[in-house]
């Protein structure tokens, strides 16, 4: 089993960035001066609602997982066994195209992940994920507009902006640097998990609210299946449905593409907090992750010959409890997975200084411990993809984080 | 934050903000704690609180009904000229090619006329004018009397161009001046304006033994004189018969819209044609009206306003729009009482409503109608891309209630079953969700839940909203919260 304890070994460039040229050189990209003339992207998808990273990627070696994740554990065997990525690891079975692209070192896990927020509300979890601050509170910019703010001016990249997919701007790209928004044709859609929500606040609260609506809902439903029986022939979806993210990335995957296009875009998933029927290799978080693999797919269609030179990565803003809870699902945790896509990616790993899942090792005895800061992924893509200082990254792109160390070597 | 316990008791700025008023701005809570009664009461005060005046700037686009009207109908003659224009070199281009007639072309659609679309124009910077009336209230109670008067003494804009450019104006003119005046003004003013005539037919209407009747040989239209006993004044059932209502119609003859060639008057004002008026004295509801000309309907106007029947049906319908469904007796009975005594006094009206008990301790029940919610939305999510009027136009329509556009001359119902439907629901969810996707800087749902709603949201509202999984999501829930839902 592969068990990567991140120990960084000083590669060349490694030094380069981090040795005596980081001051001299703090705001010079590396592609820049790069003979192979690469052109940098990076993609950043937000799953909102807090991914189970033990259904995405299930510890299936570990030999406290069965138990704690019961029914809806990931495993190597049975009718929908999970695709293995090492001896230890294995990928949820809805997620073949990521399985593909791991084998052919395209795609890499960083397992037991987690920002530096330790509470357990959606909220300011996704604020501290998205503004790269240390705390909560801090809703203006985003660490990713920050880092194009911090290219040096006539810098392609920082010239070109970025690109926000989406009916509004996810915070991690909001800021002073340049943004072009984007959207699908078909949002924004009736969200289903909202659905949920507002008719279990209705039935609690206003009967007559609940009943009417239900049947609205269901009305619609038979409308679309009326449409010669099939749903697929209407993919009109939000962005928490399968057929909505890959219309995303579609689109996202085409401006990105274009020679005058941004080289830095951020999209928005909805639909991870799966407290209820969660599903494991099937079911509504299967879904989910089918969605996101078909976003990697159309990605890596998308793009064609800039898919060598792309980074994606895919961050949540905590993870949920290792044990199921009394329904079938898992509540607010910590430690959760980054999953990382593309021809940049130095693929097929999965790093993890995997902390256990016995009761004692679990952070406060229920979730995953988080054994890797989620910064220390995005601040070292940031400095592979862009060039930028650790001195940058730790001052202006993710404040306050000198402790935490760009992870180095995640790009080839 | 404190959860409060069920035994909450009702919250009186909620009540200034969802049953009287357009829902609460963020800030707008603090401004009303303490007496939000006075809050209420101010508004009733405040100079020309409910006019959008021609003057300022921001209006650059509205034109008086007279103006509108005559840009619609020079419109519409130039969009005729050019139709036939068209047609005159189709028939041309045909005669020299076709053969057979059966093998017409199909229609070019580049041979539409290009003719400005001023009544839509026109609907648009009056729409405009009224939604940014509705941001800025600070409660909006006067903003909800006025949309209740402009309901009930609806006109449409689906009858035609006509009215279509001036549906705006004649809220502001037949409504807007009069919602805290006398009744009897704001019946005067609406009867007699040009959209009214229009849309209710009386243009048409031609006295029988009028000198244009004996020429023209054509007669009456009862539409206006019924929709007035029926719905604006006395109600359905109180005792007038169908006698009365073809003598009003006679007393109503004459009351039209001068047209393009402004023989009567200045094009698209209001005039009265005596050459059109049926001569002689006439009885409503046993009284004589002696031939007096526009006198005549002025008189009966005047008598219908004050008829007890008007007091009971007005006092009704606001009840019923203001408090519940089903309003307590006792509310309308005092209601009606004002109304009587204070000669049909629209702002005592008003001022009864803010006192009365019921309206502080009676459930917030009623469904918010879908102008009230896109209203509630637009000021919860504050200036931005939610708040585009083309985008409210367009939720309007979704939900039933297209702007200026009621099914009939009954207006839009005021019944909640009509608003909490099952496909208006649906609606109002993905509405929910759009808004909720354009507010671009949400802060903390949880916070703007107190800044809307306020201490008395259930704790399953606060819940859901504190669970929600994104901010988005967690706004979306507020805006379909039944807190949010009902007034």
């Amino acid at each position: 089993m592969s068990l990567l304890c991140e120990t960084p070994h000083p590669s060349r460039r490694a030094v380069l960035m981090t040795g005596g040229a980081l001051f001299a050189w703090a705001y010079l990209p590396r592609f820049a001066r790069a003979a192979d003339n690469r052109d940098p992207r990076l993609i950043v998808i937000v799953l909102r609602g807090a991914l189970d990273g033990l259904s995405a990627v299930g510890p299936v070696g570990d030999p406290d997982y069965a138990g704690l994740h019961g029914d809806i554990a990931l495993s190597l065997t049975g009718p929908h066994a999970a695709l293995p990525l090492d001896g230890f690891f294995a990928v949820n079975p809805a997620m073949p195209v990521f399985a593909r692209l791991f084998r052919d070192k395209q795609a890499a896990v960083v397992h037991a992940a987690a920002t530096g927020y330790r509470e357990r509300s959606h909220f300011d979890g996704q604020d501290v994920l998205e503004s790269g601050y240390a705390g909560p509170g801090h809703v203006a910019t985003g660490w990713l507009n920050r880092a194009l703010e911090s290219l040096p001016a006539g810098d392609r990249v920082a010239t070109l902006g970025g690109l926000a997919v989406g009916p509004s701007t996810p915070l991690v790209i909001r800021g002073a640097a340049p943004v072009l928004g984007w959207a699908p044709q078909s949002l924004p859609a009736p969200a289903r998990d909202l659905a949920a929500r507002v008719l279990d606040l209705y039935q609690h609260r206003d009967p007559a609210l609940a009943v009417a609506l239900q049947k609205g809902l269901d009305a619609d439903r038979m409308a679309l299946d009326d449409q010669m029986g099939a749903k697929a022939i209407n993919p009109k979806g939000g962005l928490d449905s399968a057929a909505g993210m890959r219309q995303a990335a579609q689109g996202a995957a085409k401006l990105i593409a274009a020679d005058d296009g941004p080289r830095v875009a951020a999209l928005a998933f909805d639909g991870w907090d799966t407290h209820v029927n969660e599903g494991g290799a099937t079911g509504r978080l299967a879904t989910l992750l089918g969605g996101l693999d078909g976003a990697f797919e159309e990605f890596e269609k998308g793009l064609g010959e800039r898919w060598k030179d792309t980074a994606i990565v895919a961050i949540t803003e905590f993870g949920r409890t290792a044990q199921i809870n009394g329904t079938v699902g898992t509540d607010h945790g910590t430690g959760t997975v980054v999953l990382l896509a593309g021809g940049a990616i130095k693929g097929g790993r999965v790093i993890a200084d995997w902390p256990g899942l016995k009761p004692a090792q679990l952070y406060e005895q229920r979730d995953l411990a988080p054994t890797s800061d989620v910064r220390g992924v995005l601040k070292g893509l940031l400095a592979d993809q862009f060039g930028l200082s650790a001195a940058v990254l730790s001052d202006k792109v993710f404040p306050e984080s000198s402790a935490v160390k760009p992870m180095r070597d995640l790009v080839t | 934050m404190a959860v409060p316990g069920p035994e909450t008791t009702q919250d009186e700025i909620l009540v200034a903000f969802n049953r009287f008023g357009l829902g609460a701005r963020p800030g707008g809570r603090d401004k009303l704690a303490g007496d939000p009664r006075a809050a209420l009461r101010a508004e009733l005060k405040a100079p020309d609180i409910a006019l959008i005046s021609l003057d300022d700037p921001a209006h650059a686009g509205l034109k008086g009904s007279t103006s509108a009207i005559q840009a619609s109908m020079a419109a519409t003659m130039q969009r005729k000229l050019e139709r036939n224009l068209m047609a005159e070199r189709t028939a041309k281009a045909d005669a020299s090619q076709m053969t057979d007639a059966s093998q017409m072309p199909p229609a070019q659609p580049s041979a539409k006329p290009a003719v400005p679309r001023v009544e839509a124009e026109l609907f648009r910077a009056e729409a405009k004018a009224r939604l940014d009336k509705a941001l800025q209230a600070e409660v909006g109670f006067v903003e909800r009397l006025v949309y209740f008067w402009s309901n009930h003494f609806c006109v449409s804009a689906a009858k035609g161009p006509i009215v279509r450019a001036s549906a705006g104006a004649f809220e502001r003119e037949a409504i807007r001046p009069f919602v805290l005046g006398r009744f009897a003004d704001m019946l005067m003013a609406v009867e007699r304006h040009p959209a009214m005539l229009f849309y209710l037919d009386n243009q048409q209407s031609i006295g029988p033994d009028s000198r244009a009747g004996r020429k023209r040989q054509r007669g009456l239209n009862e539409n206006l004189a019924r929709e007035i006993l029926e719905l604006h004044t006395l109600g359905v059932g109180s005792g007038y018969t169908q006698a009365d209502v073809t003598s009003f119609a006679r007393i109503l003859t004459g009351w039209m819209m001068a047209g393009r060639e402004g023989r009567l008057g200045e094009p698209g004002s209001s005039v009265f044609n005596a050459n059109a008026h049926e001569p002689g004295d006439a009885v409503l509801l046993g009284k004589t009206y002696p031939a007096a000309g526009m006198g005549q309907a002025e008189a009966a106007l005047s008598d219908i306003a004050r008829h007890p029947a008007t007091a009971q049906h007005i006092a009704t319908n606001l009840a019923r729009h203001f408090i519940s469904d089903e309003p307590p007796p006792a509310a309308v009975a005092r209601l009606a009482k004002v109304f009587t005594r204070s000669d049909g006094n629209l702002r005592a009206l008003a001022a009864t409503l803010i006192d009365m008990p019921e309206a502080w301790s009676m459930p917030l029940t009623k469904m918010r109608s879908p102008f009230d919610y896109v209203a509630a939305i637009r000021r919860a999510a504050g200036p931005g891309p939610a708040n585009a009027p083309g985008q409210s136009l367009r939720w309007l329509n979704a939900l039933g209630e297209p702007l200026w556009q009621p099914p009939g001359p009954n207006g839009f119902s005021d019944q909640t079953d009509s608003w909490a439907s099952a496909e208006g629901m649906k609606i109002r969810l993905d509405i929910a969700w759009q808004a909720a996707g354009q507010v671009n800087d949400i802060g903390n749902p949880n916070d703007m839940l107190d800044a809307i709603i306020g201490p008395s949201a259930s704790p399953e509202t606060r819940q859901a909203v504190a669970r929600a999984e994104s901010r988005q999501q967690g706004l979306a829930l507020l805006l379909m919260a039944p807190e949010f839902q009902r007034r």
